[in-house]
Order: C-alpha cells, then structure tokens, then sequence
C-alpha cells in the first residue's frame, strides 16, 4: 500500500515543480519542444531511480559528515552512464539537449530527493519516490512544454495542431516566453489549491 | 583583435548578450530564492562570482593536465562536480578561520552554492567556447576571466531582480500570484529586455 502512495504523491501533491520548486533550469532551459521535455524527463527519472537506489542501499554505511559528497558522487556516476547512452543511441536528443545533461547532476531534485527521502527509507519505497517524482517532474516538463511548443511553433511534438496560417508567438519559445508560462502555470495551481 | 579587445567582447558576452541567468537557465534556484532581499542578494552574488572564478581556474587545471593527459574525458562530470564541492568546502574553512567578518556575510551562501548549476556550467562550458575567431579554445587566462564575467552577469541580474522584487512587496496583487508566480513573470520581461542586447555584433 505505501509502496503505492510513494508512487503517486508526486505525481500532484508534492509535484516537484509546482509545489516543491525545485529543478528549475532544466524545466525553463529544454521545455522548448515536447520531445526535448520527454528526453529530459526520462533522463532525470532513470538517474533519480538508481540514485535513491543506490543511496537507500549505502545509507547504513555511509559517515554522516561526508554524505553530501557521496551522494554527489552516487549521482555524477549516473549521470555519466545517461550521457554516454544518450550519445551513443539518440544523438539528436543528445545534441539538442547539450550542456543540461552533465547538469543533472546538480538538478536540485535527486540531491533533494536522496537527503529528503532515500537515506531514510527503506530499498523499495526509495525506488517508488524515486519512479513517482521522476514521472512528476516529467510530467510538469511536459505541460510547460506543451504550451511553449504549441504557441510558439504551432506543433505537439513535430505533429502539426494550428492551421498553417497561425503565424507562430516565437517569444513562447524564447527565453521570456519558459519565465512568463510557468509564472501563470503556477498561478493557476496556487489559485486551484485556494479553491479547494 | 588584440587582446583587450577579446577580454571586451567576452565580458560583454556574459553579462548582457548571453547572461547566464537570462539567456542560458543557468543558476536559476539561487535567481529565484535569493533575491527577495537586496542585502543577501549582495552576499550571494559576491560569493558565487568568488567561487566561480575560482572554479574556472582548477577545472580547467584539471581538464588540460588531468583528464585530456591521460584520456579520462567522459569523468569529466564526475571530476568537475568534485573539484567545485571540495573547493566550496575549502573556501568556506578558509574564510571562517581568516575572516569572520566576510564568514558572517557571505557563509550561509556557500553550501548553496556546490548545486548551483551555474558554476558547473560555466566550468563545462569553459571546455567547449572558442575565442572570437572560432578556432582558439581558451587558455587559462580567458577561462578564469570568463568564470570571473559569468559571475559579475549572474550578480548584475540578482541585485536587478531583488530590487524589483522589493517594490514589488508593496504592490496589491491577487493572491494567487503572491510570490513565486509573479517572480517569474518579472523576470520573463527582464529577459525579454535582455533580448534587446542580441542584435549587438561585436
């Protein structure tokens, strides 16, 4: 059952971007197009997985005062086994995404994540959080991206949505256009949560 | 060109036509929870232009004698995150013992500053710019100079984003735009305003 609800809760309840605010350059920096914000995502999910794995395992071992510099270590070994794989079978994505991926080590995120949660809980809850908050910060890339790409481009991932006559707002691909949607974007939640 | 005039078009670059903050996302968590204040926003952007000159200057130590000597390229990540931890680290023990006046303002800032993407990418980036003509990558020099602009870029839009933020406090807003949402909304416009500096061509 509680394997369950770490799963979910950060799908909605502590979504990471909306409601944690954590991991804001890449959400701002590739949400350009839908299959950026995918590729990103799911590069973020697999390294948040096998960290909070990993540090969950290490947790009993590991000395207090050093466990920042071990999880950073945990998290670049990953982040290198991502970015040796991305460039080996999607060197496109790879290219398009540049310098965001050695820079999900430092996505506050999994460091956030494996203090907040895995050096407390137990193997399988960890990956739980680990798939839950993965899958909410993909989601929420995918939202903001979803409006950017469409606005500014007339598309959903490369699929065309406006008709041809829609000249494209290329300020919503632009750098001001990733601050101003995700200022409304949470606007919006904050006014939904006052609601209920 | 000579050299100044290089030195020029760099800082140029970093801090108005490709600002970290604003044109790269880089260094957006300490952008978005440091500037409510002028005065920390002082403190933070003093300690990361420290840190990230400093940083500039041992990646790229570590890169050219290190890594590219003995082919050990893709550690580079796991070389450069350490090198910035433990050298936040170092700076902070250094500044505590020699001075406490700075330690007090600066010291709640560095821990923060290891996870702000901003240094780590100035230090990757460092490996992958040319100068002006294209094909000279940096030398040691225009590496810590480059760490030392990114910094003075990231600090010039802080202190910008906190005053503004400071007025704004005093401004009736719905409520559901308090905070966060209308930080980000400001600071689309300051960005917008920043595009105004890409039509430069120097």
């Amino acid at each position: 059952m509680s394997f369950f609800k770490e799963l979910t809760k950060g799908l909605i309840k502590e979504n990471p971007i909306f409601v944690i605010v954590l991991g804001m350059c890449p959400t701002l920096a590739v949400s350009t197009s839908v299959a950026n914000a995918l590729g990103m995502g799911l590069a973020a999910t697999f390294v948040l997985i096998c960290s909070n794995m990993f540090i969950s395992l290490i947790k009993d071992v590991t000395p207090e005062k050093i466990r920042i510099p071990v999880y950073v270590v945990v998290i670049a070994a990953f982040v290198t086994i991502v970015d040796m794989a991305m460039a080996a079978y999607v060197p496109a994505l790879h290219k398009s995404l540049g310098i965001f991926i050695p820079l999900i080590v430092v996505n506050c995120i999994i460091l956030g994540r494996a203090e907040a949660f895995a050096n407390k809980n137990n193997m399988i809850n960890s990956i739980a959080d680990g798939i839950g908050m993965g899958m909410g910060f993909t989601l929420s890339l995918s939202v903001v991206a979803t409006i950017r790409e469409i606005l500014g481009n007339g598309t959903w991932l490369n699929i065309r949505v406006l008709p041809e006559t829609y000249s494209p707002m290329l300020v919503a691909i632009l750098a001001p256009g990733a601050f101003i949607t995700l200022g409304f974007l949470m606007a919006l939640m904050n006014m939904l949560k006052e609601k209920k | 060109m000579g050299y100044l005039g290089e030195l020029f078009v760099m800082a140029m670059t970093a801090i108005f036509i490709q600002n970290f903050v604003l044109s790269r996302f880089l260094g957006l968590c300490p952008y978005l929870g440091v500037s409510k204040k002028l005065d920390s926003a002082m403190g933070m952007g003093l300690a990361v232009i420290f840190v990230m000159t400093l940083a500039s200057a041992f990646t790229f130590l570590i890169n050219k004698y290190l890594l590219i000597a003995f082919h050990l390229e893709y550690l580079q990540t796991i070389a450069f995150i350490l090198t910035i931890a433990a050298l936040v680290q170092f700076v902070e023990m250094v500044i505590q013992k020699n001075a406490p006046a700075l330690y007090k303002s600066l010291g709640v800032y560095l821990p923060l500053i290891t996870t702000n993407c901003a240094v780590l990418g100035v230090a990757i980036l460092n490996t992958k710019s040319f100068r002006t003509d294209g094909v000279t990558p940096y030398n040691f020099l225009d590496a810590v100079l480059n760490g030392f602009f990114s910094g003075v870029g990231f600090t010039f839009v802080l202190l910008v984003m906190a005053g503004m933020r400071m007025k704004l406090e005093q401004v009736p807003l719905p409520k559901s735009m308090k905070g966060m949402p209308i930080g980000l909304i400001l600071a689309g416009t300051m960005a917008l305003a920043f595009y105004g500096f890409m039509g430069f061509k120097i």
